[in-house]
């Protein structure tokens, strides 16, 4: 097993101005599940083939542990592309559906019999070793076609949208399959997808990317929590953060009735670039619903009311129009999210009255995107 | 019935609506399939009868059918030997309201052979070679317009008989991607693919007894990377000699014609003191004689085939003493002296052996063969009628393989999701 290190690394397609994956850093520690995620066209998929040797690193390097690839052939590189290829043999047993790439590369059979017996024991599927794939189910086949890939023993597994061609109902127990798989396995993994709660459930760290930049790595609580910019806050998490800009008056940030106020450090870290302005975030869980004339309250028209059992969502307006332009949400522009008690939800067309729980706001510069302090 | 069938299809036939799309397609009645082998696949596959031809029909998720669709219309585009589609069909419903799959069609791709139906019957010397050397040939093809398959193998190919050898298509393009070029990492990475499947699938024919004549799979899988690195080095690579060898680019060119390419674009540079020049083919499409054939006489075969009936105009061409004349002009001759009777000649009932062309090919043989038993010439029209009462009735129908019987054809077919025992 190995770390991956991509170091400044660069792929310029032909015929193209700017760079489909600009620069990246990026180090994966061996054993980690890494989730590159991002909208389409964010260069995930092309940072995933350029680690696979599908793609070529105009400038830079990649690195499998301490040994430089960036000019490895992929088969050479002891790398698996899990999922892409797992077409089962009807006349071969379930053991040599699994080691048959074993033998080829000419392994001793005794190591080819201990390798699958150990995968098919992380597998459950040490009972139908010598069956053949026909009494299988679905989700047993799918796992031996996963073992033909754990028998090889690489040092990182790739993985490009896996679970893209599944029902919603068979992703989600796959998606915790794999993700049990790979802590249980310890190989580095590096999965790529465009669904960012895929990306949150899964992945030890995830990188978040946009037009081929790294916008921030971390863990999911700290993508969750502390974004870097802008654009990951509105990215990360669903429903998607509030995103407003407000004009900075008197020590607060106002928009409309709304007056919220900044810290000291929050309104040093601004500059004249900001014009006078600063961009607020806050998820709809750090809305609470309040009274009429409560500090700092502002009041939402109710549009819709989404109902999920455990949780309860409105989807509104600032009451005033003029107000309501200056904010967004993944609902839409002029959208604004709030969480609400499911057992006491309003009714389409209420008004009610919300107010940022103390500290959960988020600060970004309107010049730059970037965080400021809190 | 819900109104939410879908239909995505160029020239949509009518008679797609009367399809049973309400039943998954494993559950389709045996009366409205046509009993044809398959290569091994994860999704469902069936064939069809339809409209006169047969169509083959597999049931997949809806994005995915829509891409691979969307990726045999430009592979069709580009001109590269492949499954013609015929359209995608979304929206499907059971009975009670379930939703069921989205089918990816395509049209059965007459005449051809999938490979387990042929390594386990039709097995002759050499085979495997020329087998290998069609997918490497057409693996080169699709590298060349960029294509990368992700999944090569024997089951994603089709084989047609062409003059004794074979031509390879594809017909599973559901990993396939389109780009302007492929880096030597993706081309190589494909190979390795197609290396390790080819093996898996052999070893599968072997474990089930229905390999025969193959010694050693591992070797076959090198094969064809062997086959594959000429072939693209032929194509592709630059080649430099001094300015006094300059027979050595029309030498060129003429090798890669009888590779069966032309050669579209050839890009010549000298050094400075013009002592040594390198030449290297920029663009090159294979078809060199399938076009040169549908030039003169608007025939369209496969390019083995091509050659050889070329080979058998120009025959006539000297025979009838005409080399002074227009090419065009003998072509038309030949076409309506030669080859037309001699199709023509094959009864009707024993037309679904085999393509016109090659069925020509065969006779061409069988006269050779004749000729060479009886010491002397054979004319053509006799040869035709021993090929037709001696040879043409004992081949299988390879229009449709009818006559596996269910067990062969079940065996060598191997569908994970058959159950009809
Ligand atoms: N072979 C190619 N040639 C030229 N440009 C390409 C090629 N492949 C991708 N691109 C471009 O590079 C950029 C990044 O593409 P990439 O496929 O890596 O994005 P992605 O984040 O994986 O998107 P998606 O989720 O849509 O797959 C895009 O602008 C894309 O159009
Ligand atoms: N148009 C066609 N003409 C002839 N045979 C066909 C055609 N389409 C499919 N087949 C046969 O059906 C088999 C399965 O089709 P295909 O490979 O598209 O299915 P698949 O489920 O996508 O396969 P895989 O498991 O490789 O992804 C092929 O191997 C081939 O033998
Ligand atoms: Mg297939
Ligand atoms: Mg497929």
């Amino acid at each position: 097993m190995a770390s991956v290190t991509y170091d400044h690394a660069t792929r310029l397609y032909p015929g193209s101005e700017t760079p489909a994956v600009d620069s990246l850093n990026l180090e994966i520690a061996d054993g980690e599940f890494l989730v590159l995620v991002g909208p389409s066209g964010c260069g995930k998929s092309t940072s995933l083939r350029m680690l696979a040797g599908l793609e070529d690193v105009n400038s830079g390097r990649i690195l499998i542990g301490d040994r430089d690839v960036t000019d490895v052939q992929p088969k050479d590189r002891d790398i698996a592309m899990v999922f892409q290829n797992y077409a089962l043999y009807p006349h071969m047993t379930v053991a040599d559906n699994m080691g048959f790439a074993l033998k080829i590369a000419g392994t001793p059979k005794a190591e080819i019999r201990q390798r699958v017996e150990e995968a098919a024991k992380i597998l459950d599927l040490t009972q139908y070793l010598d069956r053949k794939p026909k009494a299988l189910s679905g989700g047993q086949r799918q796992r031996v076609a996963m073992g033909r890939a754990i028998v090889r023993q690489p040092q990182v597994f790739l993985m490009d949208e896996p679970l893209s061609n599944l029902d919603a109902k068979l992703r989600v127990q796959t998606r915790t399959q794999i993700a049990s798989l790979q802590r249980r396995l310890g190989v580095t993994t590096v999965y790529v997808t465009h669904d960012q709660t895929e990306a949150l459930t899964m992945g030890d760290r995830i990188a978040v990317l946009k037009d081929g930049l790294l916008q921030q790595v971390g863990t999911p609580r700290e993508m969750y929590d502390t974004p870097a910019n802008v654009f990951v806050a509105g990215f990360i998490g669903s429903p998607a953060m509030n995103i407003g800009s407000f004009k900075v008056a008197d020590g607060k940030a106002n928009l409309g009735e709304t007056h919220i106020p900044l810290s000291r450090t929050t309104l040093d870290a601004l500059t004249e670039d900001d014009k006078g302005e600063i961009t607020l975030g806050f998820r709809p869980e750090s809305l609470d619903v309040t009274s009429e004339g409560t500090e700092g309250a502002f009041p939402v028209n109710v549009n819709l009311v989404e109902e999920l059992g455990s949780d309860a969502f409105v989807y509104g307006q600032l009451a005033s129009a003029e107000a309501a332009e200056h904010i967004t949400s993944g609902a839409g522009e002029s959208q604004i999210i709030v969480r609400v008690d499911p057992r006491n939800t309003p009714m389409k067309g209420d008004r009610v009255w919300v107010k940022i729980r103390e500290g959960e706001q988020h600060h970004f510069s309107p010049a730059t995107g970037n965080r400021l302090p809190n | 019935m819900p109104a939410a069938l879908q239909i995505t299809a160029a020239a949509p036939d009518p008679a797609l609506l009367d399809l049973p799309w309400h039943i998954p397609l494993a559950e389709w009645p045996e009366d409205i399939l046509a009993a044809l082998p398959r290569g091994i696949s994860r999704h469902v596959v069936r064939f069809v009868r339809m409209s006169g031809r047969v169509i083959a029909i597999k049931e997949i998720g809806e994005s995915v059918a829509h891409r691979e669709y969307g990726l045999l219309r430009s592979l069709q585009r580009l001109d590269v030997p492949a499954v013609e589609p015929v359209g995608v069909i979304t929206g499907r419903t059971s009975r009670d309201g379930e939703p069921l799959d989205s089918v990816l069609i395509t049209k059965h791709l007459r005449f051809s052979l999938p490979y387990r139906a042929l390594f386990s019957r039709y097995l002759a010397p050499d085979m495997v070679t020329r087998l290998i050397d069609a997918l490497a040939v057409l693996l080169v093809r699709l590298h060349l317009t960029g294509f990368y398959w992700g999944d090569v193998s024997l089951s994603n190919t089709l084989f047609r008989r062409d003059a004794g050898a074979f031509s390879a298509y594809l017909v599973d393009a559901e990993t396939g991607d389109l780009h302007p070029e492929l880096t030597r990492g993706q081309r190589e990475y494909d190979l390795e693919i197609a290396r390790v499947n080819i093996i898996g699938e052999l070893m599968d024919l072997e474990a089930g007894g229905l390999l025969q004549d193959v010694e050693d799979t591992v070797e076959i899988g090198g094969m064809l990377v062997q086959r594959y690195t000429e072939l693209w080095k032929e194509l592709t690579e630059a080649e430099e000699f001094s300015a006094d060898e300059r027979w050595r680019v029309s030498a060129r060119i003429q090798r890669l014609n009888q590779l069966g390419f032309d050669v579209g674009e050839l890009q010549m540079t000298t050094d400075v003191d013009g002592t040594t020049v390198q030449i290297q083919p920029k663009v090159v499409d294979a078809g060199h004689h399938h076009r040169r054939l549908m030039r003169l006489t608007g025939l369209d075969v496969q390019e083995n085939q091509a050659r050889r009936l070329l080979n058998d105009m120009d025959t006539y061409r000297v025979a009838t003493d005409r080399l002074g004349e227009d090419e065009e002009i003998v072509a038309h001759d030949w076409l309506t002296e030669v080859f037309e009777p001699t199709i023509a000649s094959i009864p009707p009932n024993l037309r679904r052996k085999l393509e016109p062309a090659e069925a020509f090919h065969e006779i061409l043989e069988h006269r050779w063969y004749l000729a060479e038993k009886a010491g002397h010439d054979i004319p053509t029209s006799e040869a035709v009628a021993a090929y037709v009462n001696n040879v043409l009735p004992n081949r299988p129908d390879e229009e449709a393989i009818l006559e596996l019987d269910t067990a062969t054809l079940r065996a060598i077919s191997g569908d994970l999701d058959d159950d009809e025992e």
